[in-house]
């Protein structure tokens, strides 16, 4: 297995605070990988720097020969990784198939005469992705595949939460980021979710995933390697069952006695 | 793949224009208050019926069916309009100037619609285009077509000054700078000799290709008002904006200018150059301003600085507002209302400002949307999955 993803000593500072100090950390291609750690270990800090939305203070983010640490957030995206929000960042007056096509702002004709005079070459363009978009959201839900024109703020939150999904991963990317999908879930829902994640991931062979996830057991289930986040240092890493059981992440997620 | 033209569906949109032009027939007509007054009140009952009876609805969901037909008895109204008053100079003259307030209000659709740009100096770039005209027809002899073009490139070009302020700064304060540039456009007319001072210029009459525009007409020995001309020439410059503006918003041009409305982190998270959308909306917006103000100069003859303030910049968003944002037959609705409710009901001149303030505070109480709340995104009208 290669290497997709290897940060080099990334440190973000935002004033005195210390969000991640010298993390180097490495994720390999096509493998699903946790990040955990209590809140404010630098977790959602470590997406938003590898996405372009900060820019890192020092270090690197070697990603196929690109460095993301120096790109910005559409380079990033076109270069192959996308993400889903941990507060949910769909546009809700905007049909469900438009906030699809938002994410799958690369594989769209962007050209203004395309769009504006070119009307039968976009009528196919647009019935190919539609095809596309349905076949990908009824991996998740049948139902929801029959109201893609429907504006995404009639859905309830477990179907928002699907097209957030789908919305990263329709344009085929190389590298998911899910910053806490079971975010306001039952159990149960969160178990159909990551079910379905893992289904779309075998037609994506290559596609690899990394979760951030409060709910253990998900991260047990669906992970093949954990990293452990605590002040923006990685403490620890290796499958579920060997970090559960590390006397440092126990002290970090319940202190010490 | 054809459609297949189903009479029955289109039924309701049909009625709803024949009606429609109607009114504005009667409405135009009207000489005494009391008559404006009471076909005002009537509409306001009318339509509140009709949409307690569902007709609304029905109407509307032909007019989504049935684009073309839409389009067709718009035109064929508005034409109709024009040959019942073809010998009287002021309707046809209001009738113009709606029109192309239509094709300004369009433009600021693009920006404050779609885009989410606010731009409080649409009538300072609607201005730009007036003077254009008035500098060019005065100064040269560049064809009209061209100066109207002109006129539009101006505008679009002087709003490229704006757009790197506009871009640094978010909603309120994007809002002041476009204030402050209206405000300064003006005293800039004012103080300004070459361009007539307080005073304003006088421009000729359009011509295109030998077409005299402000000759009148003889037709069969009937005289018909050279306004008539210019409904013309409106007319067409609405309906080509009305159907590029709405090509634009069913494609991924105009979802991404929603998405950059909606949510610039998202945008950027998904590749979206949210500077490139913002700068296309608001330079094709001010475009569309430019050329409208051109031709309005010309059908005028006279342009002032006192004709492009704050407050009528205010009329323009407020017509956006009112008609449902977003929705290019809405703000056309709107901005018939607007313009031609004030001119015919003399007693409320004086408070127009204050009947708009009202009516929008009232439209956002009540029905945010506007009156034509915009519909979900259309790729392709008639499309079936």
């Amino acid at each position: 297995m290669s290497t997709l993803l290897a940060c080099d000593s990334l440190s973000m500072r935002f004033g005195g605070l210390v969000a991640l100090d010298q993390l180097s950390l490495a994720v390999n291609e096509g493998e699903i990988l946790g990040l955990i750690g209590p809140n404010g270990s630098g977790k959602t800090t470590f997406f938003n720097v590898i996405t372009g939305i900060y820019q890192a203070n020092e270090g690197r983010v070697d990603y196929l020969g690109h460095d993301l640490a120096r790109m910005s957030a559409q380079e990033i995206y076109r270069a192959g990784v996308t993400r889903t929000f941990q507060r949910s960042r769909l546009c809700l007056p905007l049909s469900i198939f438009d906030n699809l096509m938002i994410g799958n702002h690369r594989r769209l004709d962007h050209n203004l005469w395309f769009n504006l005079f070119r009307r039968a070459a976009f009528q196919a363009q647009f019935e190919e992705q539609y095809a596309k978009a349905r076949e990908l959201v009824r991996t998740f839900s049948a139902s929801l595949a029959e109201r893609l024109f429907e504006a995404a703020g009639s859905v309830n939150m477990i179907d928002r939460r699907r097209i957030e999904i789908c919305r990263a991963l329709i344009s085929q990317p190389t590298l998911l980021l899910l910053d806490e999908p079971s975010a306001g879930m039952t159990q149960e829902e969160t178990r159909e979710l990551m079910d379905d994640i893992l289904i779309v991931r075998e037609h994506m062979p290559g596609l690899a995933i990394i979760i951030i996830e409060h709910e253990m057991n998900v991260i047990e289930r669906i992970t093949e390697r954990c990293i452990v986040l605590n002040y923006g240092q990685k403490i620890c890493e290796g499958p579920y069952a060997r970090v559960a059981a590390d006397p440092q992440v126990q002290e970090a997620y319940l202190g010490t006695e | 793949m054809k459609r297949l033209f189903d009479p029955a569906t289109a039924v309701p949109a049909l009625v709803s224009m024949a009606g429609g032009t109607l009114f504005a027939v009667l409405f135009l007509h009207a000489e005494t208050q009391s008559a404006v007054m009471g076909l005002t009140l009537g509409a306001v009952i009318a339509l509140f019926l009709l949409a307690r009876f569902g007709w609304n609805a029905r109407a509307t969901a032909s007019f989504a069916g049935h684009g073309r037909v839409a389009q067709g008895s718009v035109l064929a109204g508005v034409l109709i309009v024009t040959a019942v008053f073809h010998d009287q100079h002021f309707p046809l003259l209001m009738l113009a100037t709606v029109l192309l307030y239509i094709v300004v209000c369009l433009g600021l659709n693009l920006q404050l619609g779609y885009a989410g740009v606010v731009n409080f100096a649409g009538a300072a770039f609607f201005g730009i285009g007036c003077y254009t005209a008035a500098v060019l027809t005065n100064h040269t002899s560049l064809p009209h077509l061209a100066v109207v073009f002109v006129g539009g490139l101006m505008a679009a070009g002087i709003g490229s000054l704006l757009i790197l302020p506009v871009l640094r700064t978010y909603g309120h304060y994007a809002a002041l700078i476009t204030i402050a540039f209206g405000i300064l456009f003006r005293v800039f007319l004012e103080v300004n000799d070459a361009l007539g001072g307080p005073q304003g210029m006088k421009l000729p009459g359009m011509q295109i290709l030998g077409w005299k525009l402000n000759d009148s007409l003889q037709f069969g020995g009937t005289e018909i008002s050279f306004y008539a001309n210019y409904v013309l020439l409106a007319l067409a410059m609405a309906a080509i904006a009305f159907t590029l503006v709405r090509r634009l918003e069913r494609s991924w041009i105009g979802l991404n200018l929603d998405a950059v409305r909606l949510d610039e982190t998202a945008c950027a998270a998904f590749g979206i150059d949210v500077a490139r959308w913002k700068i296309t909306a608001f330079t094709l917006g001010n475009f569309l301003a430019g050329l409208a103000g051109s031709v309005y100069a010309m059908m005028t003859g006279f342009v002032a600085p006192n004709s492009f303030t704050f407050g009528d910049s205010l009329i323009l968003v407020s017509i956006v507002i009112l008609g449902g944002i977003g929705n290019p037959w809405g703000l056309s609705v709107a901005a018939a209302i607007v313009l031609m409710l004030p001119e015919k009901l003399q007693f409320i001149q004086e408070y127009r400002l204050l009947l708009y303030a009202g009516l929008v505070i009232l439209i956002l109480l009540f029905k945010p949307g506007g009156l034509m709340p915009r519909q979900v995104r259309n790729y392709l009208p008639g499309w079936k999955p």
